[in-house]
């Protein structure tokens, strides 16, 4: 397909700025050459984009279970208000008097994720989940530090973590202790004991465990940090599993993050933007990220503040959006929200594990994991030939190759907004896809041949850079 | 059935025969009773409403919010015109609902239009590689203090005439690195070149300043450029992605990373956020960029193909040993800005910036008329500016409120930050300051 710099012709733009008389000004200096946009008229620029739209696969146009990415329905009543001009068009340095109902929203979803996550305050500023790891980390150090602690330079993460805890606590300036995982991906604490001490910072976890299972010993592992003087970090990247039924803060931990974009349903957008609110204990407010709105009425002043992770308040649209999702469900629905979820995956895994010759035989969170090894070794047919096979049915494909852990790994999220229906419709394709690979292994490494594009050669994109348009 | 979820009783039943289970809270076995909630959750908050009383509430709390007629306030938030086309464009559920875009067969979508980003970006700039973007420009400035750092390096300098809110995330990223941030001083509003190029040392890692700086002011980039290439320090320039369309470009400044705010491209207002964050870099530095990239490839036919590349960089492969952490981002945010620059086109893109520059102007010579109201700065400005007057600048903020109007940011006592785009029209401009005239007789 063209871009859309290929179809530019001079002089086709008709933009035009109304003007009113003011005389131009002249710069001492300017650039030497024209920034060069694409000069296409309206209607074609609708229709590139509306031929870019036809290449994508968004929830809308099918089931799309990417583990880890709680990929659920995201209700349009959201979208509508937060293009309300009264959200949408106020700046983020208006007088405090003339903004009370920004304060206002932020007031009514510290109140609600507190209750959702068993914290005593929140802080919005951080735009993403890894953004949130970050923050979150930064303020652990900085209590380490007000205690005058400055042994505490490790942080233990188990190694079926997500990437970005080991990179956010080097960011936040720690050393990373890796301890292995059991089969199930629950923490060895055994392991946990021998690393465990008075350098420990933290322990990164998050629970359920990205092999969707829930951390039965949670209480002691937290526990065991809390006897060392260290903190525990809750990765809220799996929220989705148990809302309103455990809260991380019961469960010992001291500090989590948010994906609001993932557990309370604001859009993706195909890679953001996001929100990745973070919630402590009394014991950790005083170091939160600095704000200049009141929301956070009765908790501690921020003495010693980890200073601003990112300009103005946060992605309040996103928040907002957040906050009219948990309006809409209320306690009662975020809980069904979570056990349907939960249904949903078992459903799922146990329609799919025989297909992958394993037994689904213990019960799994919002998430699952089937391993494509057994075909593997059997047929030469790998988790990327299923994901890319799926493509062909109309399916996104589930997150292949994570947690490490696991060879051949298939992580499958179906979320708690697809219907029974659904769910059978893809088990049945997925009957299929792992039928037709027995048959004809090579059909599957062919795959896909009904999207708008082969399999890419990553490869050649990696060796011979092309990162931008050149023109002739 | 709840909201959203379409299980009915009956599908439920079918789901636990088949799972093997008598109820959904048998699902929750392997949760600790001890550690369970005990009854419903309550929220605390307005709870289970109708879609009809959800709007009513947030319509009210909206309301609660002051909506100005006409805004002069800048300081790192802009107020420019959005084109109808990019509201239309990435309100597309296709673009909206779907996630970063792993699997390449099923997304040349996202990938091509972040691609555009990227060439329309290093356009602006004038520099080779762009990333599909970061959060928001603050934080762009930080992760591209972080890229020029090595063993050997204790220490940036950044000029005190940047952004405030750019300098306070700066610091936040590099404290726990050691890090030490250093100030170069401003004399009449405009960074210190002497003083630099008496600074700089073989242990400096970069030097960060702002093309268009805090006070509005344009600053000389390019002798900082020449200066830090003549030192051998790397040179990072903030610019504006408006202004880039008529000032010296990153590029010509010899700048090694540019970063932005990239706001002022088709995004609204929203108190803050969500923002963009525009970073581009030379070759030379390129697989120290944080975050995601797309490269153009082809597929198994020959076609052309665009695929996520680079990724040896990034969190999910290197883990600890990445350069940052970053995973989602603002793509919705950088598709808003690649529609902005396609509807406007180069020409639009100059004309925003000219008006931005007349208008602003024209305000500063109006403001001037007023009695006790004088320039603070000498030097030339952009689009926004800094006035000192005799009254404080609460009392003409406040008159300027009475009239519906927001005025400038006060970044003084009796100094307030002026900004004008192409939203001010010479009828607002005429009004603003026949009100303040009219109030301080």
């Amino acid at each position: 397909m063209k871009l859309l710099y290929e179809l530019s012709k001079e002089g086709r733009n008709s933009f035009q700025l109304p003007t009113d008389g003011i005389k131009d000004y002249t710069l001492c200096e300017k650039r030497t050459s024209h920034v060069r946009l694409p000069d296409v008229a309206e209607i074609d620029l609708h229709r590139y984009y509306q031929a870019l739209s036809k290449r994508v696969h968004c929830i809308e146009s099918g089931f799309y279970p990417l583990g880890s990415c709680t990929m659920k329905y995201n209700p349009k009543i959201n979208d509508v208000v937060a293009s309300l001009p009264g959200f949408a068009e106020i700046h983020p340095l208006q007088d405090l008097s003339t903004v009370k109902g920004a304060v206002e929203v932020y007031e009514l979803l510290n109140r609600g994720l507190c209750e959702v996550t068993g914290m005593d305050a929140m802080s919005f500023q951080p735009a993403a989940g890894a953004h949130g790891e970050f923050t979150a980390l930064l303020a652990i150090r900085a209590y380490h530090h007000h205690h005058s602690d400055f042994a505490r330079t490790k942080v233990i993460i188990p190694d079926s973590a997500h990437g970005t805890n080991p990179a956010s606590a080097v960011m936040a300036g720690f050393e990373v202790v890796s301890i292995p995982s059991t089969p199930e991906g629950f923490v060895d604490i055994e392991a946990l004991k021998k690393v465990v001490g008075k350098d420990t910072a933290a322990l990164m976890l998050t629970n359920p465990n990205t092999l969707g299972k829930f951390e039965k010993g949670i209480k002691e592992i937290t526990n065991i940090i809390h006897e060392h003087g260290g903190l525990v970090y809750y990765d809220g990247a799996n929220l989705n599993a148990v809302m309103g039924i455990v809260r991380p803060g019961d469960m010992g931990f001291d500090i989590v993050h948010l994906n609001l974009h993932k557990t309370f349903s604001t859009p993706h957008g195909g890679g953001g933007p996001g929100s990745g609110p973070i919630g402590c204990k009394k014991i950790l407010v005083p170091f939160l990220p600095k704000t200049e709105l009141p929301y956070r009425c009765g908790t501690e002043e921020q003495f010693d503040s980890v200073g601003k992770v990112r300009s103005f308040h946060g992605n309040f649209l996103v928040s907002l959006r957040a906050l009219v999702y948990m309006i809409t469900l209320g306690g009662k629905g975020l809980r069904n929200a979570s056990e349907m979820a939960v249904l949903n995956a078992n459903y799922l895994y146990k329609k799919l594990a025989p297909l992958y010759g394993e037994t689904a035989d213990t019960i799994c969170m919002h998430e699952f994991i089937v391993s494509a090894e057994s075909i593997n070794k059997e047929i030469g047919v790998r988790a990327i030939d299923i994901a890319k096979g799926m493509m062909d049915k109309g399916v996104h494909p589930p997150t292949i190759y994570f947690p490490l852990i696991v060879k051949e790994a298939m992580m499958f999220e179906p979320t708690e907004t697809e219907s029974l229906d659904t769910l059978n419709e893809v088990a049945e394709k997925m009957k299929e896809i792992i039928g037709e690979a027995y048959a004809d292994p090579q059909a599957l490494h062919d795959a896909p041949k009904s999207t708008p594009i082969g399999r890419a050669d990553e490869v050649m994109a990696a060796r011979n850079l092309i990162l931008r348009y050149r023109f002739h | 059935m709840s909201k959203y979820t379409p299980h009915t009783g009956q599908d439920i039943d079918v789901m636990l025969r088949e799972i093997g289970l008598n109820t959904v809270s048998e699902l929750f076995q392997d949760i600790p009773d001890e550690l369970k909630v005990k009854g419903d959750l309550k929220l605390n908050i307005p709870d289970g409403l109708s879609e009809m009383e959800t709007l009513r509430l947030f319509k009210d709390i909206a309301s609660k919010n002051k909506v100005y007629c006409s805004i002069f306030r800048g300081a790192g938030a802009y107020n420019h015109y959005i084109p109808s086309s990019v509201n239309n464009i990435t309100s597309r559920a296709e673009f909206l609902t779907t996630y970063t875009p792993y699997q390449a067969e099923i997304s040349q979508g996202v990938l091509q239009s972040i691609f555009d980003f990227q060439t329309m970006m290093c356009e602006l700039t004038g520099l080779d590689v762009s990333n599909a973007c970061v959060y928001d420009g603050a934080t762009a400035a930080a992760e591209a203090c972080k890229m020029t750092l090595d063993k050997k390096k204790d220490h940036i300098y950044v000029s005190s005439a940047i952004n405030p809110q750019v300098l306070q995330v700066i610091r936040t990223y590099l404290h726990p690195l050691d890090i030490e941030v250093r100030m170069v001083p401003v004399i009449d509003g405009k960074t210190d070149l002497e003083y630099l190029s008496y600074a700089l040392n073989e242990n400096t890692a970069c030097f960060y300043m702002e093309q268009l700086n805090f006070y509005g002011l344009i600053e000389n980039a390019k002798d900082f450029g020449a200066v830090c290439q003549d030192r051998k320090i790397k040179f990072i320039l903030g610019f504006n992605p408006i202004a880039a369309a008529l000032l010296p470009s990153a590029s010509e400044c010899k700048a090694d990373i540019a970063v932005g705010e990239g706001q002022p491209l088709g995004l609204p207002l929203s108190f803050g956020g969500p923002y963009l964050g525009i970073m581009t870099c030379t070759s030379a530095l390129m697989r120290k960029l944080p975050g995601r990239i797309v490269g153009e490839t082809v597929d198994t036919h020959g076609k052309r193909a665009f695929v996520l590349t680079l990724q040896a960089r990034e969190q999910h492969i290197k883990r600890e040993k990445s350069t940052s952490s970053i995973c989602s981002n603002e793509a919705l945010c950088a598709m808003r800005a690649a529609v902005y620059l396609s509807t406007v086109g180069t020409r639009g893109l100059e004309q925003v910036a000219q008006q931005c520059l007349n208008r602003a102007h024209y305000l500063a010579d109006q403001l001037c008329t007023i009695k006790g109201i004088r320039m603070r700065f000498h030097g030339e400005f952009f689009h926004e500016f800094v006035t000192v007057s005799d009254v404080s600048a609460s009392r003409i903020l406040e008159i300027c409120d009475e009239h519906q109007i927001l005025a400038g940011y006060p970044v003084g006592e009796n100094e307030i930050l002026w900004c004008a785009t192409e939203m001010n029209s010479k009828a607002d401009i005429d009004y603003l300051v026949k009100c303040i005239k009219d109030a301080l007789k």
